[in-house]
């Protein structure tokens, strides 16, 4: 074994590699809950990828035969029906552990310098999932699968000049058909997997270059030992990964509780009306997106105008890619920032929050106009942030990281 | 051309999703029990007796359905199989889609996902609701589904309603006669079926029922397996705890 070793090594450094990132790459100890979600992102990222190869093969991407193909899926492939509600609980899976994984580096300033570029392709990652699940979901061609991407594309629509012809190249015909759906499925299972799958590994080799922060905010490689160890460092093998699995498995059983239990979800992860075959002719009652889009939906809806909804919606994205300039705060935690930067993100989550609820319900004019004011409290977030947070008075950071 | 249909198809869109959704029909809850063999089979049968000619359950396999609701296979072919079908065939109906677009305004929807779409409570109050209406083609109507083109297809079971039957109400006794003063359902017929109207509820429910497991045939084979893998997980998690514990015992 240990000639194998030695035999690839000479050819490949793998042992360097896994000394690098595994077992020399220092964590900080004080890793909290919060730490778990980039490793279940992983593995949310592997069960798509195993479960849509699986699907792939059973799955016939026309528009005559796709909606017949989930449910032979579902019906007549051996565990089929166990493969698509992996892949379809996974999908929201995802995005709850990205934006938990979101949240923790807004929570504790991960983006900070001298983590700007972990952050950037970060958020890449995100920009692309979303693309990623968009196309997905037009995939088994039910009527929410047609309507949604009918609704999103035209969104394109609203951009003067370019919009209509921008909307028909990305359609290929002037409306949602098979065609749509062929470059969809090809964007979903070859593209963007490959795109994602580089992205993650530009977020892993940048964030272990700088290495990981943690919930004190404090730079551990500042205090090293005489072996140039960092003293509030531990390796990530075996510390980490053997942490790490308690986090897989409290994940797992809450997700398999949902993927053999409620795959529906109350109708947030498989809507209903896609139990119905898309059909051109008739729009649903009610189109809305899914769950993970709603917030952003929320403030498209919340401007009066279509192509400025657009813009607010592009934008509300767009600004968290700027966030490590935003912020001009000496300190990198929440523990040690001021009450403006606690009361500011306080109110940024419960808005993210609400926009999100109000993006499933229909819109009255009650609603539009709570959407409004937190699509103001979710910018001012932003806008406001280079104010309060060199304004505010913070506390001083401690020399060594805190065990809690 | 272009412009007005991207216009069109715009507004159409935007249109639905501002415009409030009504207030939806009340309608009786039920709870299905895809567990319950016998009442599917009953739902079975009479889904093969009166719905099958024009409905298709194009995605299932009959073979399926006789497995799964524990029916013996010569009994099934003798009995539940459309014309010459072979028993491993879809359930597709031979009803053609064009002329059936002509007798009821639109060809009748396949009914596999139907309760997935629509609900069991839907669909329980939906074949319940039919009643007497001159003044559509089939001199019927549907208080759940209004100015459907689906006609009373049951009515030789549960008579004719007079009028739009009641939905959403909890039964009244009154305490000292011990009549019922209110319920849910037809008050009054105006021709008479060969069932009671508990009866056709009872019937009601067993096709209700047997479509609940038609929608996802897997649910009970799901849940059996889910179950495993919970307890597996919670014994694992044990493991893991521990084994965790031991390697970070002397970390501060």
């Amino acid at each position: 074994m240990q000639k194998l070793i030695s035999w690839i090594d000479e050819r490949l450094p793998v042992v360097n590699a896994f000394e690098k990132h595994m077992s020399k790459y220092y964590a900080p100890k004080n890793f909290n809950v919060f730490y778990f979600f980039g490793v279940l992102s992983f593995v949310v990222l592997a069960n798509q990828l195993l479960t849509g190869i699986w699907l792939t093969m059973s799955y016939n991407p026309s528009a005559e035969g796709a909606f017949a193909s989930i449910e032979y899926i579902m019906r007549d492939v051996e565990y089929g029906w166990l493969l698509r509600y992996l892949h379809s609980t996974g999908a929201s899976a995802f995005f709850v552990v990205v934006y938990m994984h979101m949240f923790r580096g807004l929570l504790y300033g991960s983006y900070k310098k001298p983590r700007e570029l972990v952050w950037i392709f970060g958020m890449t990652i995100y920009l692309a999932l979303m693309a990623e699940a968009f196309m997905g979901y037009l995939l088994p061609w039910g009527q929410m699968s047609y309507w949604g991407a009918q609704v999103i594309v035209n969104l394109f629509g609203a951009i003067p000049y370019i919009g209509e012809g921008l909307a028909l190249w990305i359609r290929g015909d002037y409306l949602i058909s098979g065609i749509t759906l062929n470059r969809f499925f090809a964007l979903h299972v070859v593209a963007l997997p490959i795109v994602i799958l580089a992205l993650v590994v530009l977020h892993i080799l940048a964030l272990h270059e700088v290495g990981s922060n943690n919930p004190d905010g404090i730079d551990i490689k500042k205090d090293k030992d005489e072996n140039g160890i960092p003293k509030d460092g531990i390796p990530f093998h075996p510390f980490y990964t053997v942490h790490d699995m308690v986090g897989i498995v409290v994940f797992l059983f809450v997700f398999c509780a949902v993927v053999f239990f409620f795959p529906e979800m109350g109708g947030y992860f498989l809507e209903k009306p896609n139990f119905e075959p898309a059909n051109a002719l008739k729009t649903p009652d009610h189109i809305a997106p899914v769950w993970y889009f709603t917030p952003f939906y929320a403030i498209l809806r919340a401007v009066p105008d279509a192509f400025l909804g657009v813009v607010a919606m592009g934008a509300a994205i767009a600004i968290l890619f700027v966030l490590p300039w935003l912020d001009r705060s000496p300190v990198r935690s929440m523990r040690y920032k001021g009450n403006l930067s606690k009361i500011a993100l306080v109110l940024f989550i419960i808005s993210f929050c609400i926009l999100g609820y109000l993006g499933v319900v229909v819109a009255t004019p009650g609603r539009t106009l709570l959407a409004q004011v937190l699509t103001v409290i979710y910018f001012a977030y932003f806008i406001l942030m280079p104010w309060y947070t060199s304004i505010e008075k913070t506390k001083p950071v401690p020399e060594r990281v805190t065990m809690k | 051309m272009i412009k007005l249909v991207a216009t069109l198809f715009f507004t159409i869109s935007v249109n639905s999703v501002l415009a409030a959704v009504g207030p939806a029909a009340p309608v009786d809850d039920i709870d299905t029990d895809i567990r319950d063999q016998e009442s599917m089979q009953r739902g079975m049968a009479l889904f093969t007796n009166y719905c099958f000619g024009c409905h298709s359950l194009e995605y299932s396999r009959y073979e399926r359905s006789a497995n799964d609701l524990g029916i013996p296979k010569e009994i099934f072919e003798e009995n539940l199989l459309e014309g010459d079908a072979k028993i491993g065939q879809l359930m597709t109906t031979s009803m053609d889609k064009d002329q059936a677009k002509a007798w009821f305004g639109n060809p009748p929807p396949d009914l596999t996902l139907v309760a997935r779409l629509r609900g069991p409570d839907w669909l329980y109050s939906y074949l319940r609701g039919f009643y007497a209406d001159p003044s559509r083609p089939y001199g019927v109507n549907n208080v759940v589904f209004k100015d459907v083109g689906m006609p009373h297809v049951l009515a030789d079971l549960q008579g004719m309603c007079a009028e739009p039957p009641r939905m959403g109400i909890d039964t009244e006794v009154d305490p000292l006669s011990g009549n019922i003063v209110k319920s849910s359902g037809c008050q009054e017929y105006k021709s008479e079926g060969s069932m009671t109207p508990a009866e056709y509820d009872e019937a009601i429910y067993d096709l209700v029922n047997y479509l609940e497991y038609v929608g996802e045939p897997s649910r009970i084979e799901s849940e059996r397996i889910g179950l495993y893998v919970l307890v597996f997980l919670a014994f694992f998690f044990v493991f893991v705890y521990f084994l965790n514990k031991e390697y970070w015992r002397d970390i501060h």
